[in-house]
């Protein structure tokens, strides 16, 4: 049986609830998908320590009292879509769900550049491993090194010593002085700046070294310690874990099998949207991080609008243009201030694995020039990944961009596939 | 204008048979490809290197094909795996049409046996009960198409064939052929350009007849054999407008390649999803096992089909110097070999070791 609802709400991040509450505010009944069992996504995921975050709390809250029109389905994993029907996996089910509108909130995902040792164990991305620590996974007396770029290294690194972890350092790639020029803007977004200066507290006594990045990852059987180019001179540390995180890459992957047009101008595609956050395929909107990196706050003002657009009341998305604006320029500073230094990019080896899905090594990679003829001849990128990683590590080190998007999104039950609507023959 | 003993256009697995039969002959050859060395239909397809006994003339080229690939057995790049290929009857009736079918593919020189239902649950535990036995045809094998091309591109360019990468032919000429950046190419030519035969040979009737496949994780030991049902060849040369039949493979790498489906009139390549259902239940049908299983990735390709579905193989009529390998429809992987060494023997003016004559491209014209 097909379910359907007026606007549906697909999304990992922030940027989905604000959506269904403004589209449910017109009397829209939405639904609002999560592959999660929780509300929140990366930022705001649940911790089970320290609970869900005040600003995530309060949006919550709001969206309890709209709950008339909202239906949240959690542990609803988007498998494939057409039109505008989805095809989605549960843990004991397959359901389809169709719509007149789509808001799509698919968030963004963990840039990882490969270098040697990137693969033992121990070694993980900065946002995945924050996400692990709030789900209770343990790193208490665990020693870390936090390393990659942007703000988000500070975030990982405090809930890392929230749980417990002795965070060795921080290795923020971007140079002392961009660091700083983008600390001086600060103050313009002065959420951001608060923000910032709660973080310091809490990070006080760890070192937060700039100009500085992994350059290998030593270990027989599980990480043991880092090579790290610093300014000041090359540096071992010894650690347990290494959280690393180069940015975020936006998922494109169901806007794509959707039909949306995607935006080429950066190295990773986003979504093309207009300012009312219109794809191109009719009906079809998306907000926040798919529709290219700009963080939390631009990701609630989109949803928001997004969810107004779906509902059919464009007059109250345009009315928050003005604030969308001004967010996304925080998101260029970033942009700006944590451009990746071009040795990052240098650091694989002719061994190291490019592949993780597929055990495919750089060398194994020369001389081919598009992504296809690679993946028929050497496998790369045909793991249950699709892609994902590996394409996005070699169009970040200039290779080839992975292709378009073949349905399963994510791995899935055959039975979910064979999941048919009788109405359609 | 660069002279060549042999123009190839297009370097799938049949085109790149062709260029190494040719080269191994001594010819000067030149390869035209715009794509992917094996990245048309030789990508899409399962592999399965089969002998399909209801159509004589299919069944000898398939046979005279399967002795050339034992010669790449042990090529790493072909990835062969001698899994077998295990018939399933649903019904005595089926089951009935087995000693037939044994006895054709024995009488052509390949090796077969009929299996009652108790063996055929020791071949294949994870078979739905109630099945009516089958057959067995222990030297089959499945190979990975793309890169067998890609090796025998690679050879055919060490025996001094030169590989025209990113260019496809625009044109046929007399005895020459006009590349899509202005290049000109002269000497006998042979098309081999799959279901895009007709933008360059427009006389040749071939439809593209559309398939699904789906590849799951690794799932080491829950299948042996490559299992089909009895009815897939109805599904194959049935003239039906779309069609499914069980038909599942284990791959070396653990993973199960489940096929397949045939549509006519379609040219999307996107998957469709009642299509992708309709093939699934089937395999469910005979294999409920499988509903549990993850899978990582569907995909679609186009069979090259002929309207008798057999290839055309030999010089085009009231043309000189020019030939065609194509329209091998669900076959091809299997047939190229062969199809090579007799397109060969042609060119050259040697009667082939099989007869010629149910390929002729003329057929299609009378
Ligand atoms: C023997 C064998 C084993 C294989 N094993 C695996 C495996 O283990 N894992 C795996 O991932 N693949 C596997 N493949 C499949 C392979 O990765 C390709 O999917 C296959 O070659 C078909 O190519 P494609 O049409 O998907 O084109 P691609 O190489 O994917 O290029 C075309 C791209 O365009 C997109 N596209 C084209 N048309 C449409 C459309 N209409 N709608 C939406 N998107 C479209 C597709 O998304 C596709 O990404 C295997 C293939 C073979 C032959
Ligand atoms: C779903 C499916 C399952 C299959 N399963 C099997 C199986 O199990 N066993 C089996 O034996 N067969 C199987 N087949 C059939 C087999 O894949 C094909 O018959 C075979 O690959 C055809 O090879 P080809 O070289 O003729 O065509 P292609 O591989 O399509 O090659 C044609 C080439 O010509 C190139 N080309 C096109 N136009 C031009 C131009 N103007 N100039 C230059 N080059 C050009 C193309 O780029 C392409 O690379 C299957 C097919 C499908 C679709």
């Amino acid at each position: 049986m097909t379910e359907r609802y007026d606007v549906l709400v697909v999304g990992a991040g922030p940027a989905r609830v604000a959506a269904a509450r403004a589209a449910a505010s017109h009397g829209a009944r939405v639904g609002l998908l999560d592959a999660q069992a929780r509300h929140g996504g990366q930022v705001w995921r649940h911790d089970v320590l320290h609970g869900t975050p005040r600003p995530a709390r309060i949006a919550f809250d709001l969206l309890a009292r709209t709950r008339g029109h909202v239906e949240w389905l959690p542990q609803h994993q988007v498998i494939s879509a057409d039109h505008r029907t989805l095809l989605v996996e549960t843990p004991r089910a397959a359901v389809r769900l169709s719509c007149g509108s789509m808001v799509l909130a698919t968030g963004a995902r963990e840039l990882l550049l490969p270098f040697p040792g990137w693969t033992l164990p121990g070694v993980t991305g900065a946002g995945g491993i924050q996400a692990l620590a709030k789900q209770g996974w343990p790193v208490r007396g665990k020693r870390v090194v936090v390393a990659g770029s942007g703000p988000l290294l500070l975030a990982a690194a405090a809930t890392l010593r929230r749980h417990g972890a002795r965070v060795l350092g921080i290795c923020e790639q971007a140079p002392a002085a961009a660091v700083a020029a983008f600390a001086m803007q600060l103050w313009r977004w002065p959420a951001r700046a608060v923000q910032a200066a709660v973080l310091r507290t809490r990070l006080a006594g760890i070192p937060y070294r700039c100009g500085s990045f992994v350059r290998m990852a030593h270990g027989r059987d599980a990480l043991c310690g880092v090579d790290v180019d610093d300014p000041h001179g090359p540096l071992h540390i010894p650690c347990d874990l290494l959280a690393v995180g180069y940015g975020l890459v936006p998922n494109v992957e169901l806007a794509s099998m959707l039909g949306c047009a995607l935006d080429h101008t950066r190295i990773h595609p986003c979504v093309r949207v207009d300012t009312l956050l219109r794809t191109s395929t009719a009906n079809v909107y998306a907000a926040g991080e798919s529709c290219g990196i700009a963080g939390l706050a631009a990701a609630r003002i989109e949803g928001s609008m997004a969810g107004h657009a779906a509902a059919g009341f464009p007059a109250a998305a345009t009315a928050l243009l003005p604030s969308r604006q001004r967010a996304r320029r925080f998101a260029d500073l970033l942009a700006q201030h944590f451009a990746l230094d071009a040795r990052t990019r240098t650091l694989a080896g002719a061994d190291t694995i490019i592949c993780r899905c597929e055990d495919v090594t750089l060398a194994a990679l020369d001389g081919f020039t598009d992504a296809r003829a690679a993946r028929l001849a050497t496998r790369c990128g045909m793991g249950a990944c699709q892609g994902r990683i590996c394409g996005t590590t070699l169009a970040e080190l200039d290779r080839f961009p992975h292709g378009g998007t073949r349905p399963p999104l994510f791995p899935a039950r055959l039975a979910t596939l064979a999941t048919g609507d009788p109405s359609t023959p | 204008m660069s002279h060549y003993d042999l123009i190839v256009v297009g370097a799938g697995i049949v085109g790149a048979s062709c260029a190494d039969e040719a080269t191994a002959a001594g010819l000067r050859v030149a390869i035209v490809e715009p794509g992917p060395i094996g990245g048309g239909a030789t990508a899409c397809g399962m592999g399965h290197l089969v002998a399909m006994d209801d159509d004589p003339a299919e069944l000898a080229l398939a046979r005279y094909s399967l002795r050339r690939w034992e010669d790449h057995a042990d090529l790493a790049e072909a990835e062969f795996s001698r899994c077998g290929t295990l018939w399933v009857a649903r019904n005595e009736t089926e089951a009935a049409g087995i000693a037939q079918r044994v006895a054709r593919l024995e009488a052509s020189g390949g090796e077969a046996e009929a299996v009652d239902a108790q063996a055929l649950y020791r071949l294949e535990p994870a078979l739905a009960p109630g099945l009516c036995g089958g057959m067995l045809a222990p030297r089959e094998a499945v190979v990975y198409p793309p890169r067998v091309a890609l090796h025998l591109v690679r050879r055919a360019r060490q025996r001094g064939a030169s590989l025209y990468a990113g260019r496809a032919v625009r044109r046929l000429g007399r005895a020459t052929v006009t590349l899509d950046d202005g290049t000109v190419l002269a000497g006998p030519t042979l098309v081999a350009t799959g279901c895009a035969l007709p933008e360059l040979l427009p006389q040749l009737p071939l439809r593209p007849r559309k398939g699904h496949l789906l590849i799951t994780d690794r799932y080491p030991g829950l299948l042996h054999h490559q299992v089909l049902e009895l009815g897939y060849a109805s599904s194959a040369h049935g003239t039906a407008g779309s069609s499914v039949a069980f038909n599942v493979q284990p791959r070396p790498t653990g993973q199960i390649l489940i096929g397949s489906s045939r549509e006519f009139d379609v040219t999307d390549p996107a998957v469709s999803g009642p299509m992708l259902q309709r093939m699934l239940q089937r395999a469910f049908d005979f294999m409920p096992a499988l509903r549990g299983l993850q899978a990582i990735r569907a995909w679609t390709g186009f069979r090259p089909t002929t309207p008798d579905g057999r290839p055309y193989l030999g010089a085009v009529p009231d043309s000189t110097d020019l030939w065609v390998a194509a329209g091998h429809e669900g076959l091809g992987v299997t047939t190229a070999l062969g199809s090579a060494r007799l397109m060969l023997d042609l060119l050259q003016g040697r009667p082939p070791a099989i007869d010629p004559a149910p390929y002729a491209p003329a057929r299609a014209l009378a």
